[in-house]
């Protein structure tokens, strides 16, 4: 058959991604071809401040050069403007006469810059920014000479001027309002911005019109070329450079020739369709909902949508953006995002250090975060955006908003929080050992966008996360506002579906699915068999949704849920035996000691959980160990419940309200062989002096004199958190009870990797007590169906010393 | 049953010996999108299985620091190595981009529900 033709106007960032976009979901339906007007293939355009301030190179921000094209198959018609679309001919033709037929054209002009009509605009030495031939000229005009006079103090006026400055260039910002950057900050704000630029030795004239640019009188053949620029107020001002940056406006103009309906751009619908059915458009030249955008981030979105409707796969909507936006300029950190002139209605909190030169303010209307400024300090900006473009309701965590979600500062990072003044050759990811300045290059040269990019191509914060924020932030000064954090609600599960792992779960439950193949077959995944990521989640989703119903898949679990013990980092396993509530005797110290001389494991340790940890076991090893210990597993190696730690309680401790050991026991006897979404670690402490650490566990019991406290998703471990207090009961079998509730809800509904601090964090804790607390029915539903699940489960090592799986254990020989 | 498609041999032997097909076990003893670890002359070799009863047959030993691949969770024709989670294609033995390494490959062979290994 033969192949459509689809032709592509413009050759930017909209455009080509929405190719990329394509051709990786249906790579052979079109015969493309692409027209630029530009005689550069594709590339970076926000890095052309970094060009223009001399930090990098044209080279360094190409995005996809020649080859790329030629590998794709696209044909591709550099330096020529497209003239013209005839839509009944259904071919676009070019300046030059070169014309394409087409069966779908995608629009991808972008905008043109702003031109204020006054007096000398044309002069020679006046410039817009938008291009590389733009940045090129004023690159070798900084060179040259020596005034230099930025029309404009929004985002773009000022990255060009830091840029001039850095060149050497003598540099005023004129701007027609009060302050800097009006439309994306507060007064307080930019003033702050406007010190702190002045200190790089930048001069601003604010409140000024400009009314004309002044040129040298023309002479035989050399033309006039700027000299000065004139206020409406009379005062003047040298110049031997004008930039031009006072907006841009979409780039419609082939379009509205053509008889497309454009208001303030192209008119598109939720698909990215214009009024002409055959004809598609993307980028800034497109006006979807009223809204043209002037930021990459939602670029992408429609790119997205754009593709998949191209390919003819006809889903996804793109439903609008909201965007933040984040100054490009060395040492200096601001965020700002949504509605922060404030009204009647609104209420704000203000942080400020004059000093200290951080300044925070964020707008909250009906509990939710509708706008912020930050200034100085914006490690918390990625989280505050998140959550105002989720709608989340901050009651709950209204009073330690201000202090930031603290993910930063923990561990493995020196207590860092501020990325902007990091040294390059700091360490950021203390997993892998990756510095600030190895992320910052990886992000320009391979023109990354997304923390998921930046983990795939550094490795930071991909292992323990706990320097997420920080790359976050770094990725954020270096892209500008074309980072916008991934959205936490509507995240798919992998790349494998585009479902989040709430829809898995609820169309498990709906439909009764049994098997991972079942469900991908069902909810259309990508892949075959999924990925690494997906298949222990939906295995876990299975036998959780359906226990005793749904069949374990070993495949789909990872080697230490497989072999039942710790992979090491020399492919020996490590072997945990449990010890209900931290309490042994000599039979089995005995038995752990004959272990250790039989089978010669190197090293035996006390763990951080009370209890011993054999380690260095050899696979083939592992069922003779678990068949001589004669102990339970203590499946320090699942997500699943760990340990319970006690303190000794009133039985022999002076202070002793309550029997925190046998609290213990009797807890890890109800939910030991009990898989979760993530492990689960519990502690009870005989009296408030909290000897077993209750504070920092999934679960923690503290005996008072009246009963037993119960506190629940606090952590220990990258993010430290405090538990957060649940309720207060009089018995022990109500701890049962009241733990049982709550850690089956977590079952039922967490994703699988969250601990419980992370789904608590998402629902609240008044759903959790709603749930737990005031349903009393709902809550002895609950214990029920947590008893049912674990009815009869087995423990491992018995089943594995008695044959089960034994190929997992025995290689073969050649 | 006739000979399945031969995946293609590769030369981790040293020129000028000659590589022998020895026997390893039959299909049905390699578990569906897993692996069984084969002790050999060679040292330890990972041999898998995909969802499409295709085996495969690669040193078992990641290219990132020396991982047993043969512990990896198998999908498509990709092992996610169990330490730090490289993406090892079993064709090839290359780590999927953006990381590099190459870790050695074996010819196989299934016939009448045997897997052969050429070494
Ligand atoms: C053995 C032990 C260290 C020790 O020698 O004491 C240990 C060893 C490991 N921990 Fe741990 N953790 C051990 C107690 C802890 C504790 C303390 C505790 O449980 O009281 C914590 C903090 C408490 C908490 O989890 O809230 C802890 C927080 C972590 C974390 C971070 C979890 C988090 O949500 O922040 C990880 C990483 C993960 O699970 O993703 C981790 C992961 C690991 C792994 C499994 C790393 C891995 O994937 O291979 C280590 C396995 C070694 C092995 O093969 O045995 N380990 N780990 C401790 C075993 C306790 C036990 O008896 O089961
Ligand atoms: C200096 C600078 C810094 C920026 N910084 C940021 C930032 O930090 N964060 C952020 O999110 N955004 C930033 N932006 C904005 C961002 O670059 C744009 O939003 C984005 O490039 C728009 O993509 P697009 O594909 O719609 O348009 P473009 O990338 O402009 O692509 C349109 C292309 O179409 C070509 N074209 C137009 N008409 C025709 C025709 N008739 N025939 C053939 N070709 C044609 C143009 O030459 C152009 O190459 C910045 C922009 C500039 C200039
Ligand atoms: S035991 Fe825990 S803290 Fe220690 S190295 Fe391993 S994961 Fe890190
Ligand atoms: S050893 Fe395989 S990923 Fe590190």
């Amino acid at each position: 058959m033969k192949k459509m033709k689809l032709v592509m106007i413009g050759n930017g960032m909209a455009g080509v991604r929405t190719l990329e976009e394509m051709l990786k979901i249906s790579p052979d339906l079109y015969d493309i071809t692409v027209f630029g007007a530009e005689p550069h293939a594709n590339y970076n355009r926000i890095l052309l401040s970094p060009v223009l301030a001399g930090e990098m190179t044209i080279k360094d921000i190409m995005l996809n050069d020649v080859d790329w094209y030629e590998q794709n198959n696209i044909r591709l018609h550099l330096n020529k403007k497209v003239a013209r679309i005839d839509r009944p001919g259904r071919k676009v033709i070019a300046e030059d006469g070169t014309t394409e037929e087409y069966d779908r054209l995608l629009i991808a002009t972008g905008s043109n810059p702003f031109i204020l009509p006054i007096p000398g605009k044309d002069l020679d030495g006046v410039l817009t920014y938008r291009d590389i031939g733009d940045t090129n000229a004023m690159i070798e005009a900084a060179g040259t000479y020596r005034h230099a006079v930025v029309i404009g103090g929004g985002l773009l006026g000022l990255e060009a001027a830091n840029g001039l400055k850095l060149r050497g260039m003598d540099v005023t910002v004129i701007h027609i309002m009060p302050w800097l950057m009006e439309r994306q900050l507060d007064e307080t704000a930019s003033r702050m911005l406007q010190k702190s630029l002045e200190a790089k030795g930048l001069r601003f004239l604010l409140q000024k019109q400009t009314a004309e640019i002044v040129g040298t009188p023309a002479s035989d053949g050399v033309k006039s070329r700027v000299k000065s620029v004139r206020f409406a107020d009379g005062s003047e001002i040298p110049a031997d450079l004008v930039c031009m940056a006072v907006g841009i406006r979409p780039n419609d103009d082939l379009a509205k020739a053509a008889g497309i309906h454009c208001n303030r751009g192209i008119v598109v619908n939720d698909t990215m369709q214009t009024f002409d059915p055959r004809i598609y458009a993307v980028g800034e030249c497109a006006s979807h909902r009223g809204i043209a955008y002037g930021l990459v981030a939602p670029l992408f979105d429609m790119a997205k949508v754009c593709a998949n409707h191209l390919a003819q796969m006809g889903i996804g909507r793109y439903q609008g953006s909201v965007t933040s936006t984040k100054l490009k300029v060395t040492g200096v950190d601001l965020f700002s995002a949504g509605d922060f002139s404030g009204g009647n209605d609104t209420e704000e909190i203000v942080l400020h250090d004059s000093v200290g030169g951080v300044y925070k303010r964020l707008l909250i209307k009906d509990d939710r975060i509708v706008g912020g400024v930050l200034y100085g300090d914006t490690v918390d900006g990625s989280w505050y955006f998140q959550m105002l473009r989720e709608k989340q309701n901050v009651a709950e965590i209204r009073d330690h908003l201000m202090f930031g979600q603290s993910h930063l500062g923990n561990s493995g990072h020196q207590g860092q929080s501020s990325a902007a003044s990091m040294p390059d050759d700091m360490e950021v990811c203390g997993c892998n050992g990756v510095c600030k300045g190895t992320i910052v290059k990886a992000i320009k040269e391979q023109g990354l966008f997304s923390l998921d990019d930046v983990r795939k191509h550094t490795k930071a914060s991909s292992s323990c996360g706990s320097c997420t924020g920080l790359v976050e932030q770094i990725l954020a000064s270096t892209v500008g506002g074309a980072y916008t954090p991934q959205a936490n609600l509507n995240k798919p599960m992998c790349g494998c579906t585009d479902h989040t792992h709430e829809e898995t779960r609820k169309v498990i439950r709906e439909h009764h699915l049994l098997a991972i193949p079942d469900v991908m077959h069902f909810m259309e995944w990508r892949t075959p068999n999924g990925c690494a990521s997906c298949r222990p989640a939906l295995n876990y989703y299975l036998l959780s949704t359906w226990p005793h119903e749904a069949k374990d898949d070993p495949q789909s679990r990872f080697i230490n849920e497989r072999a039942h013990a710790n992979i090491q980092k020399d492919g020996t396993f490590s072997v945990i035996p449990r010890m209900f509530g931290g309490v042994t005797n000599a039979s089995e110290l005995r038995r752990i000691a004959d272990v250790v001389d039989k089978y010669q494991i190197p090293t035996v340790k006390v763990t951080g959980g009370q209890r011993i940890d054999l380690l260095g076991v050899k696979k083939a090893d592992l069922p003779g160990v678990w068949a001589d210990l004669a102990m339970p597993s203590g499946h320090a190696y699942a997500k699943a419940l760990r340990t319970v730690k006690t303190c000794v309680g009133s039985e022999w401790c002076r202070f002793g309200v309550q029997d925190s050991t046998q609290m213990g026991i009797d807890m890890e006897k109800t939910f030991w062989k009990m898989y979760a979404p993530h492990k689960v670690k519990m502690a009870v402490s005989g009296c408030p002096r909290n000897c077993a650490e209750s504070g920092i566990k999934d679960v923690g019991v503290i005996g008072v004199d009246s009963g037993w406290e119960i506190y629940v998703a606090g952590n220990g471990g990258i993010k430290t958190e405090v538990a957060q207090f649940l309720c207060k009961v009089k018995t022990a079998d109500e701890v049962i009870e009241y733990t049982s509730a709550f850690i089956q809800l977590y079952r039922e509904q967490a994703r699988y990797l969250d601990r419980t601090v992370h789904w608590v964090a998402r629902v609240g804790l008044d759903y959790v007590k709603q749930r737990v607390l005031e349903d009393t029915e709902g809550r002895k539903a609950l214990h029920a169906r947590l008893q049912f699940a674990l009815q009869g489960e087995k423990d491992p090592w018995v089943e594995r010393t008695r044959g089960m799986e034994k190929h997992e254990f025995e290689a073969l020989t050649v | 049953m006739s000979a399945l498609p031969v995946n293609s041999p590769v030369s981790i032997t040293p020129a000028g010996q000659s590589r022998t097909w020895v026997r390893v076990a039959p299909l049905s003893d390699i578990p569906k999108l897993g692996a069984r670890v084969v002790n050999s002359a060679h040292g330890d070799i990972a041999v898998f299985r995909n969802a499409e009863d295709e085996v495969f047959a690669l040193r078992d030993q990641c290219p990132h620091k020396g991982g047993p691949l043969s512990q990896g969770i198998v999908f498509g024709k990709t092992v996610a190595c169990p330490l730090h989670n490289w993406q090892i294609g079993l064709a090839d033995g290359e780590a999927v981009a953006p990381d590099k390494g190459c870790t050695g490959r074996f010819a196989t062979r299934i016939e009448d529900g045997i897997v052969y290994l050429q070494l």
